[in-house]
């Protein structure tokens, strides 16, 4: 069972908002002790996330959680957004498919990047995305 | 508004990326650079990235993009310095940075850049204005 130790709520709405995010993931890894591939991992999958919510949505919330799994200790972001939702899921977790003009890596990408992903949209309601990265994972 | 110095050291222009990039910024050095390889000549572009904690899919693509808007002004870019780190998670993202040449650091980014251009002081392909 995973349980949330700590947690944090930030709005992002325009570009500038990422690199705080960024900045307040990282404090919390480094809280937990995560290594600095994993941190560098973590972050990065953050990132894309971010802008992802930020290209597709206009932007979202972000909730950054501390949370422990049995000895295992993580990090767990949720990004939550309004947009407009993925009609097709599993062509989005395709390498190379993109709807904008990116290269299309954003999702898979992230995914291979964390220990724990999840996905979940519905079109014209918004997308939800949560990973978890283990200090150890 | 912010900007990331350029430095002109003879034919290279050298940027060090000391800051957090955040996209505006990002996209900013990226016209800036090409304006300035068109307005010096400049043979080569050194990015020292050593400073930069992250490089995501759009941080690559700016790169990547720099490297080939370069190019077809007759510029080389190596880019230097990446963190370990760093060049972990690009491969494990799938951004490979294809057709950008690194080196370890500005040393060798600069041995580099001067193999990789013939420097025989025939600065005289100033046919550049358009």
């Amino acid at each position: 069972m995973v349980i949330s130790l700590s947690k944090d709520v930030m709005r992002i709405l325009k570009d500038h908002d990422v690199v705080p995010f960024r900045n307040r993931v990282k404090e919390k890894a480094v809280k937990i002790k995560m290594g600095l591939v994993n941190q560098t991992k973590l972050i990065t999958a953050a990132s894309e996330l971010v802008r992802n919510m930020l290209k597709y949505a206009n932007g979202g919330d972000a909730l950054i959680e501390v949370v422990s799994k049995g000895r295992e200790n993580g990090v767990r972001l949720t990004f939550k957004d309004k947009g407009p939702g993925i009609t097709d899921l599993s062509l989005a977790m395709k390498d190379g498919y993109s709807t904008g003009k990116s290269l299309g890596l954003g999702l898979p990408g992230t995914k291979r990047l964390v220990s724990e992903f999840d996905i979940k949209s519905e079109p014209g309601k918004g997308t939800t995305v949560t990973i978890i990265k283990w200090a150890n994972g | 508004m912010d900007r990331i110095p350029i430095l002109r050291m003879g034919p290279f222009l050298l940027v060090t990326i000391q800051v957090d990039l955040y996209d505006r910024l990002a996209l900013t050095l990226e016209t800036d650079l090409v304006q300035m390889v068109n307005k010096t000549g400049a043979k080569g572009v050194l990015i020292d990235i050593s400073a930069v904690e992250i490089v995501d899919s759009f941080m690559g693509r700016i790169i990547g993009n720099i490297a080939s808007m370069s190019k077809i002004l007759d510029a080389e870019t190596v880019v230097v310095g990446m963190q370990p780190a760093v060049a972990i998670t690009l491969i494990e993202l799938g951004l490979p940075l294809k057709g950008v040449h690194t080196a370890l650091n500005v040393e060798r980014g600069m041995q580099l850049l001067n193999t990789m251009i013939d420097l025989d002081d025939d600065t005289d392909d100033e046919e550049t204005d358009d």
